[in-house]
């Protein structure tokens, strides 16, 4: 069995707050915009997708997912 | 004295609540210890105060006696007493003031990047757990809900009201970031020996940050009680050497 390797989404000196609501919703648009210009293949965004899916509630990634689908979400891509 | 205290004195650390407890439950973070220390720091003014007051108020009782001292006085005015005893409390509240705004700042501040989030969400009337950091598309791969046991499922041993089915499981000496929210009402998360109460608010996620010391199972209960079953949504946390907590993260992957 491999060793799992213990990294999560580091400490962002934009949001020192206790609410980190807007620091998730950062990441995920950061991963989206990241993926629009350079595309899904350049592996450069994983980090942002792996910083928002630490940073956000699964239910919140779902919604928005969903929204951006549908073309209803609220955040600038 | 330490070892004497570990050899006769202490069997157990206590990390859940026991029968007509007093005190604090045991430190296991150095923020709990920190709030424990500033506790006893503030209980030495206070009883400084009470020995004090009391002294004043026994004193007057006897020496103004209404048999031994039939006349009152009829002071009515002292401005050095005044000043004194305007000047000597607020100099008291600044000794109070001081250490209790470094350990509020401290609690606040994350400096060192944590190892590894856990999303604790509350829900009508039990609580999911997230952990994300191994997740390789949107897909949740490691989450489980944490229902209490019920009262007639318990077994010997188990503290009533205070075990759960899926335990939180963490390492321990490493630094934890809990992202705490709520999917329906206002929930709380709190753990008296982590030091850590955070209120759960739907559409919010609050962060702290938790550095446990010793392995152990630590328990606690929902702190925002506004509603039927929010007494039965405890949290156990149970802290575990890395490697345990390795093979524990890579053993929920694989099933």
């Amino acid at each position: 069995m491999d060793e799992i390797e213990l990294k999560t989404a580091p400490v962002d000196f934009r949001f020192p707050t206790t609410n980190q609501s807007r620091h998730c919703f950062t990441r995920y648009i950061e991963f989206h915009r990241c993926v629009a210009s350079k595309g899904e293949e350049a592996g450069e965004c994983d980090k942002f997708a792996k910083y928002y899916r630490s940073l956000c509630p699964g239910e919140w990634v779902d919604k928005w997912n969903e929204q951006r689908e549908s073309g209803t979400f609220a955040g600038p891509l | 004295m330490i070892l004497i205290e570990r050899l006769f004195l202490t069997i157990a650390l206590s990390d859940a609540a026991e029968p007509w407890q007093l005190g604090s439950q045991d430190a296991a973070t150095p923020m709990m210890q920190g709030i424990m220390d500033l506790h006893h720091d503030i209980f030495f003014f206070l009883i400084l105060i009470l020995v004090f007051v009391s002294w004043m108020l026994v004193r007057a009782l006897w020496h103004f006696h209404y048999q031994t001292n039939p006349i009152p006085q009829r002071i009515v005015h002292g401005t050095t007493i005044e000043i004194l005893w305007t000047i000597f409390p607020s100099i008291i509240l600044m000794f109070i003031a001081i250490p209790s705004f470094a350990l509020l700042y401290s609690m606040d501040e994350v400096v060192v990047d944590p190892a590894i989030t856990i999303k604790a969400i509350g829900h009508q009337w039990y609580r999911t757990y997230e952990y994300s950091d191994y997740n390789s598309s949107d897909e949740q791969s490691l989450t489980f809900d944490s229902y209490m046991i019920p009262e007639d499922d318990s077994e010997l041993g188990q503290s009533r009201l205070l075990e759960v089915d899926n335990r939180v499981v963490v390492p321990a000496k490493t630094y934890i970031r809990i992202i705490i929210t709520s999917a329906d009402v206002l929930h709380s998360w709190a753990v008296p020996s982590l030091g850590v109460k955070c209120d759960a608010v739907p559409g919010r996620s609050n962060q702290t940050s938790i550095l446990v010391q010793r392995e152990g199972v630590y328990y606690g209960q929902c702190s925002e009680i506004r509603g039927t079953n929010h007494a039965f949504m405890p949290i156990v946390v149970e802290a575990v050497p890395r490697k345990e907590y390795g093979s524990w993260v890579s053993n929920l992957l694989i099933a």
